[in-house]
């Protein structure tokens, strides 16, 4: 059977794709994020998983407002690095794993989650930023990757509590895939930023670093905090964290006596462009 | 009964929710176009020819002309649409961010390097004094 070992959380700024692509990662500027992921590429290294279920948002890339879909979950066999508008970043083509991607499809449409199955879609920064932090530079990506995207673009975005839920109905999906896999859930986004009007620029220092302590030691109670306070205290793109909940609610510790997860790394660093970078590995035990 | 916003008691803050994407839909999708090289050179050919190619109200195409992010916000536009006009530009997203908060880029960029701007005092609308945001720097 196929089972979670662990999940990730990350930023995916699209600066930091840029400054890696462009040769700038020895930067003073850059170089105290790129040190935050060392121990991170060392670990995923040691513990390659078959495949990644990577939660990240489309950037009006993928989806225009001709279709906004809440959850869409990638099934094709591949996805091309998206033209955000500079051209294509220049990273490997991402690998899908279509069976496992429609297995888990049928399996959490039947829990009640109503997906958006989408069999052709190009990837844009919030998919292959985080892969870039994780991997560096391959020839190819280590691993498939089943992307799934949440509509954080137009008000309101599934709510933490939802996100969470799915997250359960993920892992159940997962385990009842016969084959003997190891999957990753990386959830990414945030941390603290508000990219528009007089308020941008917006960080939340203490917010950032209380969601990281629950999101660890409490994620149910962190799943009940409206999307209100993220907006007000994260700024209006903060909400994205509420994608980090699904990665969360995968984990194998909502049993009363489970052990919490291990933590294998945790980071965090201000500023990256506009935002404040979050990071955290999660074991299962 | 009305939905509740929550939302809108945020100083500097406009949420993209359903009102403001119906009102800015043909603004959005403008953005959406220039993804495409071809129609990013036709656009910086002749701005006004373009614009008129949609069905924009003419004050969203004079925030357009005028690159008013703000205002462009306030007319129903989606920072994440609006960037490619940034792109198109050649503009990074942080001198765009600087733009909408009157701010130098300079200036922005080092609030950012400083630990960006506080919440205090930047969460409801009542908190704030007359004229710009505070930038209290965090650091």
């Amino acid at each position: 059977m196929a089972r979670i070992t662990a999940s990730v959380y990350t930023s995916h700024i699209p600066a930091i794709g840029a400054a890696l692509d462009l040769g700038k990662s020895a930067e003073p500027y850059w170089q105290p994020v790129f040190r935050g992921y060392e121990a991170s590429q060392a670990w995923l290294k040691e513990n390659t998983p078959d495949v990644v279920f990577l939660v990240y948002n489309d950037h009006a890339t993928a989806f225009s407002l001709d279709l906004i879909p809440t959850f869409a979950i990638g099934c094709a066999a591949q996805f091309r690095p998206a033209d955000e508008g500079w051209g294509p970043r220049p990273v490997p083509m991402v690998q899908g794993h279509p069976e496992l991607a429609a297995h888990i499809a049928q399996s959490v449409i039947q829990d009640d989650f109503d997906l958006t199955i989408v069999n052709r879609m190009d990837v844009d920064h919030g998919l292959t930023v985080p892969l870039s932090l994780m991997c560096g530079q391959p020839s190819a990506w280590p691993f498939a990757v089943i992307p799934f995207a949440v509509n954080v673009v137009q008000y309101p975005a599934p709510s933490g509590r939802r996100c969470y839920l799915l997250g359960k109905a993920l892992r159940k999906a997962i385990d009842s895939f016969d084959a003997p896999l190891k999957v990753q859930v990386w959830g990414t986004g945030g941390m603290s930023h508000q990219l528009q009007g007089p308020r941008a620029g917006l960080i939340n220092r203490e917010f950032d670093n209380a969601f990281l302590d629950r999101l660890i030691a409490d994620p149910q109670a962190q799943s009940r905090v409206p999307h209100i306070d993220y907006v007000r205290e994260a700024g209006s793109e903060g909400i994205e964290m509420v994608m980090w909940l699904i990665a969360r609610g995968a984990m194998r510790d909502d049993q009363p006596g489970d052990p919490r997860p291990k933590v294998v790394h945790r980071f965090y660093h201000v500023p990256a462009s506009n935002t404040a970078v979050g990071h955290l590995i999660l074991e299962n035990h | 009964m009305a939905l509740d916003k929550p939302y809108l008691d945020i100083p500097g803050t406009t949420i993209f929710d359903a009102e403001q994407s119906r009102r800015g839909y043909h603004l959005n999708q403008f953005c959406m176009s220039l993804m495409k090289p071809e129609n990013r050179q036709r656009f910086k050919a002749g701005e006004r020819a373009y614009l008129d190619e949609w069905p924009m109200s003419e004050e969203q195409k004079q925030a357009v002309l005028a690159r008013d992010l703000n205002r462009c916000i306030a007319l129903g536009g989606n920072i994440y649409f609006l960037a490619k006009i940034g792109a198109t530009d050649g503009h990074s997203f942080q001198y765009m961010a600087a733009s909408m908060t009157g701010m130098s880029q300079d200036e922005y960029a080092k609030m950012m390097l400083s630990g960006g701007r506080s919440p205090d005092g930047n969460r409801y609308l009542h908190e704030r004094q007359a004229g710009p945001l505070r930038v209290k720097s965090n650091g």
